[in-house]
C-alpha cells in the first residue's frame, strides 16, 4: 500500500492504494465518484476520460500512485451542479441531444473541454480529430461534433459580448 | 393551482430538449455497476479459453486459499436452482435445441463460456483468484463457420446428432400470398432475367458502451436484481420459471442502462450465477465484466449465408424472389435465437410488388458465441439482400437503381397493400420520400460527376449507393407472435397516476436505456391530458414500480408503449369527467374537454384537471358511486406491425489504386408516420446510421479455425470513431405517412437508420467500381477488399519490380542500419 494526496473536484483526499490500482478505480471503489465509468479494458474508449492538472488523461491509464499530489477534475467537479449550474459544454450537449444512453458522456464532455481549451474555434475536422480516441454507440457522433462546435460558438459568442 | 391551463402550444412534434440529460451530463448516473451494497461480495468468472470441451476436473483449492476469497464454486456445486438460459422461441417444432446451463459442469461449448466463479471480497481479489482456478479439459473438434457446420462431420453437441437446428419456411404459394417461385425462375431463364448470388451476412456485436453488470440482493423479503438489461420484465419471468422463486418474490430494476441494441436483450448466464450464489452465500454479489469478457460471452448478431435467387421480366419486373438463409445460432439456441433471422422472412419482398416467394431458414449450432438479436434483428440482412438484389438487376438492364425500384414498388394510391409475404402495409408514399432524399442530396449533380469521373478515368472513383427500405416494427400483435410459436406476447401496459397536488406519474413497461422515453413520453401525456409537460415523472425500469410490461426492442417502445399510454390518459379524462359532471353541478354531456379543463358548454364555468386530482385526494365531494381515484391503467395490444420506410442514397469515394473508401455524402429521407419528438428521432437516425455502416465498411466478428475470437478487444474489433464518420443529410417527407392502426400516427424509428444504411453503403462502393468489373465485395468492405475486387481479373502476374523498391537490396529509401 502507498499513501497518496491529492485534490479531486477540489476537495483533498488521502487514501492508502495498492500500487496497481488505476485512477478510474481510485475514483470509483475509493472516492465513489462514479460519473466517470468503465468502459474498456483498452483504453480504446475513453469513458472514463478526466482532467489529471487540467489536461484530458483516459483514467484507466493512469496509476491511482501518479496522480499524488495533483489535482484530478472529474465530469462531477466540472460545474458546481449543487448550484444548478452547468459548464458550457454540458449545457451543448444538452441542446444538441449529444447523448443518448449517456454512458461515453462523462468522458466525451471532458475531452470536449480539453479540445475546446487548446482550440478554442476548431474546425468540424479538428473536432472529429479531437475526439477520436473516445468511443459512443449510440449517437453516432453527428450530434457530438455538432455539441462542440455549438459549446465553441457559445463560448467565443459570450466573450465577445 | 390553476396555473396549469395555460399551457404552451401542443407537445407533439416538438423538440424538446431531454429531460434525462441533467443526470447524465452531470455523471449524476446509476449504471448497474455503480450500485454497492453493504457486505457486497464480487464475483469473477472462470471462461474456457477452448470452443470445444469435455471438463475433466476444477481444482479450486488454490484460489480458495488465496486472500480475501469466500468460496469458489462450479457447475457440479449447483444443483436445479442455477436455472438454466431460456430459448423463448422455438421455429419449428421439431427444432433441435441442446440444454443451455448457465455453468456447464461436463462440457463447454465455445471459447469464453463459464466454468467457475470466484467469490471474493473486492473485485480485485475475484480477478486474481480466477486465475488461480485449475480446470483440466480434454479438448474436442470444434466447428467453427455455417459452411462446415451445414457438412455435420464436426458436430457442435454431439449428442444431438446434427448441428442443423430447424428448418423454417415460408412459400407464397402454400401461404394463399402469391404464386410457384420455381415455375416463375425457370420462365425467367427463358428469355427473363436471372440474377443468383451469395451474400455473407459478416457476424457483428452490439458493442453497447456500458458493459454488462448485475447485481443481487437477496436480504429483502423479495430478491432484488439490478441488473444492465433491456428487459427486466422477462427477466423476472424468466427467473421465476426456471429458478423455481415464486414470481411475487422476485423484483427485477433495470437502473440506469447504457445502450442495449439488442445485445441487452437476453436471459445471461451471468446473471443467473450471480442470483444463484446470492441465493447460496445469502448476500448480496456484484458481477462487472471487463469489455473482453463482454465482447467474448455476450451475445453476437447476424452471421448468415445468404442465397438468393431472382427472377425478372427482360425489363426489370420482378417475378420471382427465392431465398435460402443458413444462419449461425453459435452454441446454444438464446432466447430469441433463430427467431431473429425469421422475422426477416417478412421483409424480403421490402418495398415491392412480387408476385411469387419462397424462404427457408436453415438454422445451424456451431461451437462459438450464441447470436441473438442485435439492432434491426433480421430485418437489415433481408433488406440488404433485396436492395443489393435490386441494384444487380438495374445493373444487368441498364437503367437508374431508382428507375428499377419505380418499377417494382408499391405505388402510393396502393395502400393498403397486402405482400407477397402476407403482410398488410397500411401507409407509405415511396414516390414522396424517393423524390425529397433525391432533391436533398443533389442526386443528379452527383451522377453528373460520376459520369466525368469515370470518363477521366480519376484514379477515386464515385459510387452512388441506393436503399429504399420499409421494416416492419413495433414488436408485435400477440396473436401474430403466437402463430409464429414465439413465447411470449407484444402487448405493453401503461399506468397513470394523479398525484394529489396534481402532477403526473406515468408508469411504463417499455424499459428505456438511452431512446428518451422519459421525454416523448412526458410530451404524449401532456398534450393527451393537458398538463404542463414538466409536470410529467415518467417512472420505468422497476418491476415494483411497473409491474407489467414488455420491455423496450423492435422498434416497440412508442408504437406499443405510447399506445397503452394514451388509452391510459383517456381512462383518466373518463374518471374525472365523473367527478367534474358532479362538482360543476353540470350534466356530464355537457362538459368539453380540452387544454387540461373540463367546461360547462355555454358558460364559463371549468376546472382543470389537476384540481380535480386534489379534489379526489380530499375525497370531501363526490358523487355516490365513484370509484375515490382518478388512476388508471391500460394494456394495449397492438393490431398490426407498421411499416415506417425511407429512401438512403449514400455517396461513396474509392480510391481504385489502394481500396480505401471514403464517404462523400448520406442523404436520408425516412417517412415514420407522426414525429413526437424531431430532436431524439434525428438522434436515433444518426445513430442506426453509424452501426449500419459499420457493418458495411468496418466491424467483423472473427473466429480462428480453433474458435477462439481473435476479435475480443477494442483494439480488434473496429468500431467507427468519431473520426471515421461524416455528419448526415436527415430529411422526412411533407406530409408523413400517418399509421392507421395506432391513434398518435406513429411508426417505430430505433432502427431504420440501421436498416436501411449497409446497403446503401455497398451498393455505393460496388458503384464506384462497376464499370470495372465489380458486381459485389463482401463485407466489411476493407481497403483490402475492395482492392483485391478491383483486381481480380488481373491474372496472377507477379508484382512488377518496380513497384517495390523497398525492398530491394541498397534501394535509396531503405532506413540505414535496417535489420541490423
Amino acid at each position: 500500500m502507498t499513501k497518496i494526496e491529492l485534490t479531486v473536484d477540489g476537495a483533498s483526499v488521502s487514501d492508502d492504494v495498492e500500487p496497481r490500482m488505476l485512477l478510474v478505480q481510485y475514483l470509483r471503489e475509493k472516492l465513489g465518484k462514479t460519473g466517470t465509468v468503465i468502459g474498456c479494458d483498452t483504453s480504446n474508449c475513453g469513458a472514463c476520460t478526466v482532467h489529471l492538472d487540467g489536461t484530458s488523461v483516459k483514467s484507466c491509464n493512469v496509476l491511482a500512485v501518479q496522480t499524488n499530489g495533483r489535482t484530478v477534475t472529474t465530469i462531477e467537479g466540472l460545474a458546481d451542479a449543487a448550484e444548478g449550474e452547468l459548464h458550457p459544454v454540458q449545457e451543448s450537449f444538452r441542446e444538441c441531444h449529444g447523448l443518448q444512453c449517456g454512458f461515453c458522456t462523462p468522458g466525451m464532455i471532458m475531452q470536449a473541454v480539453d479540445l475546446l481549451a487548446e482550440n478554442p474555434h476548431p474546425s468540424e475536422e479538428e473536432v472529429r480529430l479531437g475526439m477520436e480516441g473516445n468511443l459512443c454507440r449510440c449517437t453516432g457522433y453527428h450530434n457530438i461534433v455538432k455539441s462542440v462546435l455549438h459549446a465553441a460558438e457559445q463560448t467565443s459568442a459570450g466573450a465577445t459580448s | 393551482m390553476t396555473a396549469t391551463q395555460d399551457r404552451p402550444a401542443a407537445e407533439i412534434g416538438k423538440d424538446r430538449r431531454r429531460k434525462e440529460d441533467q443526470r447524465l451530463i452531470t455523471g449524476r448516473t446509476r449504471w448497474t455497476d455503480n450500485i454497492t451494497l453493504p457486505g457486497m461480495l464480487h464475483l469473477a468468472m472462470v471462461r474456457s479459453p477452448f470452443a470445444h470441451a469435455t471438463i475433466t476436473s476444477v481444482d479450486t483449492e488454490a484460489a480458495k486459499a488465496s486472500k480475501n476469497v469466500v468460496t469458489v464454486l462450479s457447475g457440479k456445486d449447483f444443483g436445479e436452482e442455477l436455472g438454466v438460459c431460456i430459448n423463448a422461441w422455438p421455429i419449428t417444432p421439431d427444432q433441435k435445441t441442446p440444454g443451455h446451463s448457465p455453468m456447464p459442469a461436463d462440457r463447454v461449448a465455445f471459447a469464453g463460456e463459464i466454468v467457475a466463479v470466484v467469490v471474493a471480497r473486492s473485485a480485485a481479489a475475484a480477478r486474481d483468484a480466477a486465475e488461480l482456478v485449475d480446470v483440466e479439459y480434454d479438448e474436442l473438434p470444434a466447428v467453427v463457420g455455417i459452411k462446415k457446420a451445414l457438412e455435420d462431420e464436426v458436430l457442435a453437441h454431439p449428442d444431438l446428432g446434427t448441428n442443423k437446428s430447424a428448418l423454417w419456411v415460408f412459400d407464397s404459394q402454400d401461404a394463399g400470398t402469391g404464386g410457384e417461385v420455381e415455375a416463375a425462375i425457370e420462365e425467367a431463364r427463358n428469355g427473363g432475367i436471372v440474377i443468383e448470388r451469395e451474400y455473407r451476412q459478416q457476424r457483428l456485436i452490439p458493442a453497447f458502451m456500458e458493459p454488462r453488470s448485475v447485481v443481487v440482493d437477496p436480504t429483502g423479503e423479495q430478491l432484488t436484481m439490478w441488473s444492465a438489461t433491456q428487459i427486466p420484465h422477462i427477466l423476472r419471468f424468466a427467473l421465476a420459471a426456471t429458478t423455481g422463486v415464486p414470481e411475487s418474490k422476485i423484483r427485477v430494476i433495470a437502473p440506469d442502462v447504457g445502450g442495449g441494441f439488442g445485445g441487452k436483450l437476453q436471459a445471461t448466464p451471468e446473471e443467473w450465477i450471480a442470483w444463484a450464489v446470492a441465493r447460496r452465500l445469502m448476500k448480496p454479489v456484484k458481477y462487472t465484466e471487463t469489455r473482453s469478457e463482454s465482447l467474448m460471452a455476450a451475445h453476437h448478431g447476424r452471421d448468415q449465408v445468404q442465397t438468393l435467387t431472382l427472377a425478372a421480366d427482360k425489363d426489370g419486373k420482378v417475378t420471382a424472389l427465392r431465398v435460402h438463409l443458413d444462419a449461425d445460432l453459435g452454441a446454444y439456441v438464446a432466447i430469441v435465437g433463430g427467431g431473429v433471422p425469421v422475422l426477416g422472412a417478412f421483409m424480403f419482398n421490402a418495398i415491392y410488388k412480387f408476385p411469387a416467394y419462397r424462404f427457408e431458414c436453415q438454422t445451424v449450432l456451431t461451437n462459438t458465441t450464441f447470436t441473438d438479436a442485435y439492432r434491426g434483428a433480421g430485418r437489415p440482412e433481408a433488406t440488404y439482400a433485396i436492395e443489393r438484389l435490386m441494384d444487380e438487376l438495374a445493373a444487368e438492364v441498364g437503367v437508374d437503381p431508382l428507375e428499377i425500384r419505380e418499377r417494382n414498388w408499391i405505388t402510393h394510391e396502393e395502400f393498403p397493400f397486402t405482400t407477397v409475404a402476407g403482410l398488410e402495409y397500411d401507409t407509405g408514399n415511396y414516390e414522396a420520400a424517393t423524390a425529397k432524399a433525391k432533391e436533398s442530396f443533389g442526386y443528379d449533380e452527383l451522377r453528373r460527376e460520376q459520369a466525368e469521373r469515370r470518363e477521366r478515368g480519376d484514379r477515386v472513383q464515385l459510387g452512388i449507393g441506393v436503399s429504399t427500405f420499409t421494416e416492419m416494427c413495433g414488436l408485435a400483435p400477440s396473436r401474430v407472435l403466437g402463430s409464429l410459436d414465439y413465447g411470449a406476447g407484444g402487448w405493453e401496459n401503461a399506468s397513470v397516476r394523479m398525484t394529489p397536488l396534481g402532477k403526473v406519474e406515468v408508469v411504463t413497461g417499455a424499459s428505456a436505456h438511452g431512446q428518451g422515453h422519459e421525454t416523448a413520453f412526458s410530451q404524449i401525456v401532456a398534450d393527451r391530458l393537458g398538463v404542463p409537460f414538466e409536470d410529467v415523472e415518467v417512472l420505468h425500469g422497476d418491476t415494483q414500480v411497473a409491474p407489467k410490461g414488455l420491455d423496450t426492442y423492435g422498434s416497440r417502445s412508442l408504437v406499443v408503449g405510447g399506445e397503452a399510454l394514451v388509452k391510459a390518459v383517456d381512462k383518466v379524462i373518463d374518471k374525472a369527467k365523473v367527478l367534474a359532471a358532479h362538482l360543476l353541478e353540470a350534466n356530464a354531456d355537457d362538459l368539453e374537454y380540452s387544454g387540461g379543463r373540463f367546461t360547462v358548454r355555454g358558460t364559463d364555468q371549468g376546472m382543470g384537471i389537476q384540481e380535480l386530482s386534489t379534489a379526489t385526494f380530499a375525497g370531501h365531494d363526490y358523487p355516490d358511486g365513484m370509484e375515490l381515484s382518478l388512476d388508471a391503467d391500460a394494456t394495449y395490444d397492438p393490431v398490426n406491425f407498421n411499416y415506417p420506410h425511407g429512401t438512403h442514397l449514400c455517396a461513396m469515394e474509392v480510391d481504385t489504386e489502394t481500396g480505401a473508401v471514403k464517404m462523400r455524402k448520406y442523404t436520408c429521407c425516412d417517412d415514420i408516420g407522426t414525429i413526437i419528438n424531431p430532436l431524439i428521432v434525428a438522434g436515433q437516425v444518426h445513430g442506426g446510421l453509424v452501426q449500419g455502416i459499420a457493418q458495411a465498411l468496418w466491424e467483423e466478428a472473427v473466429h480462428d479455425e480453433s474458435g477462439t475470437l481473435v476479435s475480443g478487444s477494442f483494439v480488434d474489433y473496429l468500431l467507427p470513431t468519431a473520426a471515421d464518420t461524416i455528419s448526415f443529410d436527415v430529411v422526412h417527407t411533407d406530409e408523413p405517412s400517418i399509421c392507421t392502426t395506432n391513434s398518435l400516427g406513429t411508426k417505430g424509428v430505433g432502427e431504420a437508420g440501421t436498416i436501411a444504411s449497409t446497403p446503401a453503403v455497398v451498393n455505393a462502393v460496388v458503384d464506384a467500381v462497376r464499370h470495372l468489373g465489380v458486381n459485389d465485395i463482401q463485407m466489411p468492405c476493407t481497403p483490402e477488399r475492395v482492392w483485391r475486387a478491383i483486381h481480380a481479373h488481373d491474372g496472377d502476374a507477379p508484382t512488377p519490380q518496380a513497384a517495390m523498391p523497398h525492398f530491394e537490396e541498397g534501394a535509396l529509401n531503405q532506413d540505414e542500419g535496417a535489420g541490423q
